[in-house]
């Protein structure tokens, strides 16, 4: 994934978003980032493939991924076109699961609470640091920690692993 | 400074005298598990990682549970995946559908989790082998492909929370299931996110181990990274009859650093019902019984096991479901259905107007199996109920014990279990 800025418009949900809200079960019997972004975010925000652009930034609440570890969920909100997802908290395994799909994800309880629905951001995932362009204010999100930053700078956890094995053979 | 069980287990696995919380660790792992819906990109990322073999045949788990038997077509190619991947892997715990069951029923029973591992599973309640006094978490399928390849992990290691659970209840139909919603309910659905839930005190030693496990199961409806507990003679008692392997038993030192320590006395406590649409969002049954119900599911990672298929069975008997409603009884895995109809639970299930389901998963998340229409109720031993858990988005899921949900199921309405004994 990229560490470089990211620019989009934003996206709001509440709290304690789940994966089932992210992407209801009965999608599960496949796994391709199309079909599963068609069903993203159905009950909250309805035929979300039409409405965000590429680049859009979703803000949520706190616990956001909370529940079952689908890794269908950070891959339907990539798909779906999200560059990015800031919120005041996240759950556990969506956290990871996201960092290891490449979607970056920034903790930002200031900037998730503050910033309103449409505006226009600019964020920095590596940093933390989050830029409302529409409002001109600045949040210091939390900055991505020295081990997950390689992770990431290296696009996700599979390319990671992958440079490790090559090392060894 | 003393260590957590949690802390010791992955200081063991991570190859280091001490942890402390809050460090990154790599920690070998002893099992590794993914079922037919996680499974399937486990396995496309897998084979992106460059290696031939996963790291150990021996220590890979894949089980078709969550639309096994196949619901549909897309659902019986993801079976067909993870069956051709055991194959070529020569993985010797794959079981077809008929030889397994629900994952979290079926691997503490076959003895494939022990005290003291280290396990991933590509799926949220694998924190359920912590009743066992193992260190489980639930990962993603990426981490679970890293895992099948490398036969290790990275983990930050958690606080740990404590929960001590004191008294006896009075109430004779409060058990595990309503420990642990009143849990979530006081600590809320973040209330110990990244953190290990450690369960103590009297009112967990007086438990079963699969009244255990239903609690070990729901930690990560509190968020937690794993649920724990320490090994007695009652855990002992369970494993050694099928462990293969020789297993280790930690516990925490008096010392132990906790991030926070919760008691909770459960002298006075009633069955909980977790309404829509949180496990945090609990009342006692009391509470509760003016709710008028469609459906109740019996079953699940949470409360599949036989100890709660006994208590149901045992309220159902000489019963009738209520006309209007529908209920699904699920045991947990093909030895729990056996001894079910062995010692006439299927007949008594059957003569009440329940079904009697192949395991599965299928209604706890929603997939098949008694899936939920707009508006309609159902009361369920599950462990989840979001919006759209079981069906419709405007559907609704009451999470409770199995003696509310077969009372419930007789009345027609959430009900007391007292209401329907004799």
């Amino acid at each position: 994934m990229s560490l470089d800025k990211l620019k989009g418009k934003v996206w709001k949900v509440g709290a304690d978003i789940d994966t089932d809200v992210i992407i209801a079960a009965r999608y599960l019997n496949r796994s391709e980032g199309e079909y599963l972004a068609a069903h993203c975010l159905e009950v909250l925000i309805p035929d979300i493939t039409t409405k965000v652009q590429p680049g859009d930034i979703l803000v949520a609440g706190k616990n956001f991924g909370c529940g079952s570890s689908r890794e269908h969920a950070p891959l339907a909100l990539k798909h779906a076109g999200f560059s990015c997802i800031i919120a005041e908290s996240f759950a556990r395994i969506f956290n990871r699961n996201a960092i290891n799909i490449g979607l970056p994800v920034v903790v930002a309880p200031e900037a998730a609470r503050e910033i309103k629905e449409r505006t226009l951001l600019e964020v920095e995932p590596s940093t933390g640091i989050i830029n409302d362009l529409t409002n001109q204010k600045t949040y210091q999100g939390e900055a991505f920690p020295a081990f997950m930053l390689e992770i990431l700078s290296c696009g996700g956890a599979i390319p990671y692993v992958r440079e490790k094995v090559k090392k060894h053979v | 400074m003393g260590m957590t069980i949690t802390e010791k287990i992955l200081a063991a696995n991570a190859g280091l005298d001490k942890v402390s919380a809050g460090e990154l660790v790599t920690a070998k792992l002893d099992l590794v598990l993914a079922n037919d819906v996680t499974g399937p990109i486990s396995i496309k990322e897998f084979e992106k990682i460059g290696v031939e073999k996963v790291f150990d045949e021996e220590k890979v788990v894949l089980i078709p549970d969550h639309f096994a038997p196949a619901k549909d077509i897309p659902s019986a190619q993801q079976c067909l995946d993870i069956k051709n991947f055991a194959h070529k892997h020569n993985l010797k715990h794959y079981y077809e559908v008929g030889r397994c069951g629900n994952e979290h029923c079926f691997l503490p029973e076959q003895g494939l989790v022990l005290p003291g591992d280290v396990v991933i599973g590509a799926d949220s309640h694998t924190c359920t082998y912590g009743g066992l006094g193992a260190f489980s978490t639930g990962v993603g399928s990426t981490d679970l492909a890293v895992g099948m390849a490398m036969g290790e992990l990275w983990f930050r290691v958690p606080e740990t929370m404590q929960v001590v659970l004191k008294g006896k209840p009075r109430n004779p139909w409060v058990t595990g299931k309503d420990y642990i919603l009143a849990v979530i309910g006081k600590i809320g659905v973040d209330g110990a996110c990244y953190k290990a839930l450690e369960f103590t005190g009297e009112a967990i030693s007086n438990l079963s181990i699969d009244a255990r496990m239903t609690m070990t199961s729901m930690a990560i409806e509190a968020g937690a990274k794993n649920g724990v507990m320490h090994v007695d003679e009652k855990t002992i008692e369970y494993v050694k009859g099928k462990a293969k392997r020789p297993w280790q038993v930690y516990e925490s030192d008096a010392d132990a650093v906790y991030s926070e320590v919760i008691e909770i006395d459960v002298t006075e406590l009633q069955p909980q019902v977790a309404f829509p649409y949180l496990p945090s969002n609990t009342k006692d049954v009391q509470e509760a019984t003016n709710i008028k119900i469609d459906q109740v599911v019996i079953g699940s990672c949470t409360n599949g096991r036989w100890e709660d298929l006994q208590i149901a069975a045992d309220l159902l008997k000489g019963q009738k479901v209520h006309p209007e409603v529908r209920t699904i009884v699920i045991p947990g895995t093909q030895a729990l259905y056996l001894r079910a109809v062995q010692e006439g639970l299927v007949q008594t299930f059957v003569e009440a107007g329940a079904v009697v389901s192949t395991p599965t998963c299928g209604p706890c998340l929603g997939g098949y199996m008694g899936i939920l229409a707009k508006g309609e109720r159902a009361v369920a031993t599950t462990n989840r109920n979001f919006v759209g858990r079981m069906g419709h988005p405007e559907s609704e899921v009451y999470l409770t014990n199995p003696a509310v949900a077969a009372a419930s199921a007789i009345l027609g309405r959430i009900a007391s279990p007292e209401e329907v004994s004799k």
